[in-house]
């Protein structure tokens, strides 16, 4: 009786809301490629990432005051008096660092596999659109600890707007609604952190969901899986993404939160990448900091616009690095979507493109001085270069032919579970120790295990040739 | 549905004309919307003058007073350095401060009224930094071509120290001279030009 009483409320709202419909096809009857790897656990990561900054970021608002005279000071306060406070705060800083590593690590895997590629262009656009809100609320999030980089960071960034001729100005002064970065500042930034760029970004976030169940998603071997289907009209190559992805992907929640409370309790400032040395100087707006730098999410673009010796130039070359990844889908004339049936002409631009922008963003955390400005220009200039060359070298390159069923890779890790043995074995061997221990009647020796100088240049040379085979 | 005897061009007109009431009355709200992100009365007001005092002041010595929440230097400048300052027209990008900004009395080599006595916004042209002030010459983290003058820390722009920016540094023009006179000899008021003096 209960049991029935229990359906028959379930129904109510069934028959006014269509929960099991949106269940089905979401979830239940959603069918994803089953060839995911490691590296399509960055999705869901950055959802977990997002409800992670609208928990603590919620929690935040209760003790902090928008007030360039309190806000330096309730930072401090949530810090030491507010129960848990510490922990809120060092979920939030660190969920922002998080954030930005899972949606690059995203970003690649998009690249990687051709995900952003026909049919795919509008979840690659959302996506990008995603990414400059976030760029917008961790800049704006930065300001409000009024801390020495938090004003002099904003100073730089507001400032960025006054190149631009004619409106820059007004432009600029009227972002800052005062002369210079201040009180007025602080509260609208809190302002647009807090309620306008987090509504955004869930409707983009959903928008960009929306768009993904439509066509259905990529994978690593970069197939239409919906063209080869069963009598039931199921994707061979489909499973269903729950419980499929749901449990894989709460495997990938456990590995992450490791990783994430481990910086949360044992590195929360993570060496000045996190949080800034800086930063915990109040703000004086009289005095610069003698070393500026944007936090590490922001430094390649940072190092690209230092590397252009020119100001308006500069902001246009900064613009512009994020303006050729909205464009990425119309500069791919490349019809092959995965990285494993590309040409080596793209896969040795890829590499470039990685190694330039890693460089870049180390660079952008250094002071400025003439040969650290040299290698910025010429890994900005490799930047473009991966860009705007790619309708040119796209067509050049010689692909692979690719497979009409999805493959089966061995995984990263049962590849080193299998070779690490044979890979030690082969580099080192057991020798006795000298001398020989013990008495006539009992002799032995101690074996220990040595480095074998043939058999790790032997593994060395395959190593080499491997990732040679592998840029093929 | 039946359609028949229903005006079309009617229908397309009134639907053109509550689109563009529409869009006029959506303008018109923008307006005040985006209009209020404007630095308020009270901002506006906020830029009082300011007097400083320089009778104490050393040759040689920088001080710096907060004027509309910026910071202004006052500096003493040697003979030494005012002579430098002559002899660096040829690696400045500005140095007769014609696209910089300056009240007229300021325009001349040494970018100021007296000429030991330079008044300048500290905050670079570039990017809005505070340079750091580096009076001694050839430090060997600035180089040889060093001759005293401030630096920008945050994206390495030269200044001399007349406030004229060298060339080839990200900073576009030399720093800003805020309107300034002198009450006495030993006084100075900032954020009054030398024209109105009944201000």
């Amino acid at each position: 009786m209960k049991l029935n009483r229990f359906a028959q409320s379930g129904n109510w709202i069934l028959d006014r809301f269509p929960l099991a419909q949106l269940w089905n096809d979401h979830m239940a009857h959603y069918y994803a490629p089953k060839n995911f790897n490691i590296w399509y656990f960055f999705g869901s990561l950055a959802l977990l990432v997002m409800v992670n900054q609208f928990a603590t970021g919620i929690l935040l608002t209760m003790n902090y005051k928008p007030d360039a005279k309190l806000a330096f000071d309730s930072v401090e306060y949530i810090m030491r008096d507010v129960n848990w406070g510490w922990l809120i705060r060092y979920m939030h800083s660190t969920g922002a660092s998080a954030f930005f590593i899972v949606v690059y690590l995203h970003m690649f895997r998009g690249i990687m596999y051709g995900s952003f590629k026909q049919p795919r262009e509008l979840i690659w656009i959302f996506g990008m659109l995603i990414f400059v809100c976030l760029m917008a609320e961790a800049f704006m999030g930065y300001l409000l600890p009024w801390g020495q980089m938090s004003y002099w960071g904003a100073q730089v960034i507001i400032s960025l707007f006054s190149a631009i001729p004619v409106i820059g100005d007004d432009l600029s002064l009227w972002v800052r609604g005062d002369y210079v970065v201040s009180d007025a500042t602080l509260n609208r930034f809190f302002a647009f952190h807090v309620i306008a760029v987090p509504l955004v970004l869930v409707m983009l976030v959903f928008m960009h969901i929306v768009a993904l169940h439509e066509v259905g998603s990529n994978n690593p071997d970069g197939i239409d899986i919906k063209k080869l289907k069963d009598v039931n009209g199921i994707p061979l190559d489909g499973i269903p993404f729950h419980p499929y992805y749901t449990v894989k992907d709460l495997f990938g929640v456990g590995v992450f939160l490791i990783f994430f409370t481990t910086v949360i309790f044992y590195m929360p400032e993570m060496g000045g990448y996190f949080l800034e040395h800086a930063n915990f100087i109040p703000a004086d707006p009289m005095k610069t900091p003698e070393h500026i730098a944007p936090v590490w999410y922001f430094t390649p673009f940072y190092a690209i616009l230092r590397a252009i010796p020119d100001k308006f130039a500069g902001v246009i070359g900064m613009g512009g690095a994020i303006v050729v990844l909205f464009l990425l889908p119309w500069l791919d004339r490349n019809p092959v979507r995965s990285i494993r049936y590309r040409g080596g002409l793209y896969k040795k631009a890829l590499l470039l493109f990685i190694i330039s922008f890693v460089s870049l963003g180390y660079l952008g955390t250094q002071p400025a001085t003439p040969t650290a400005t040299l290698f910025a220009r010429i890994f900005t200039a490799v930047y473009f270069g991966f860009f705007l060359l790619m309708p040119l070298y796209t067509r050049w390159e010689k692909t692979k032919p690719v497979p009409k069923r999805v493959t089966d890779h061995h995984s990263l890790l049962e590849d080193i579970e299998e070779q690490l043995p044979l890979i030690i074995e082969e580099m080192t061997e057991l020798k006795p120790d000298r001398p020989e221990i013990g008495d006539a009647a009992f002799r032995g020796s101690f074996y220990s295990r040595r480095a074998k100088l043939g058999g790790v240049r032997h593994v060395a040379t395959r190593l080499a040739n491997s990732i040679k085979k592998s840029l093929d | 549905m039946n359609i028949e005897g229903v005006d079309k061009s009617k229908r397309q007109f009134l639907t053109t004309a509550l689109t563009v009431v529409g869009a006029v009355g959506t303008g018109y709200l923008a307006v005040p919307f985006l209009a209020q992100m404007q630095p308020s009365v009270k901002a506006m007001a906020a830029g009082a003058p300011v007097t400083v005092d320089i009778s104490k002041m050393e040759t040689g010595q920088l001080l710096r007073v907060e004027w509309r929440g910026k910071p202004v230097w006052v500096l003493n400048r040697t003979q030494a350095v005012l002579d430098t300052l002559k002899s660096l027209d040829n690696e400045l990008s500005d140095p007769r401060s014609e696209k910089s900004s300056q009240p007229e009395s300021s325009k001349n080599p040494y970018r100021s009224i007296k000429p030991e006595i330079l008044v300048a916004v500290g905050l670079c042209t570039h990017l809005g930094c505070s340079p750091t002030f580096r009076p001694e010459i050839a430090p060997h983290d600035l180089g040889e071509r060093w001759k005293g003058g401030f630096f920008c820390p945050c994206h390495g722009s030269w200044f001399d120290l007349a406030g004229r920016v060298y060339s080839g540094v990200p900073a576009p023009t030399n720093l800003e001279i805020p309107p300034y006179r002198y009450i006495t000899d030993t006084q100075i008021i900032i954020g009054e030009s030398a024209g109105d003096k009944s201000a």
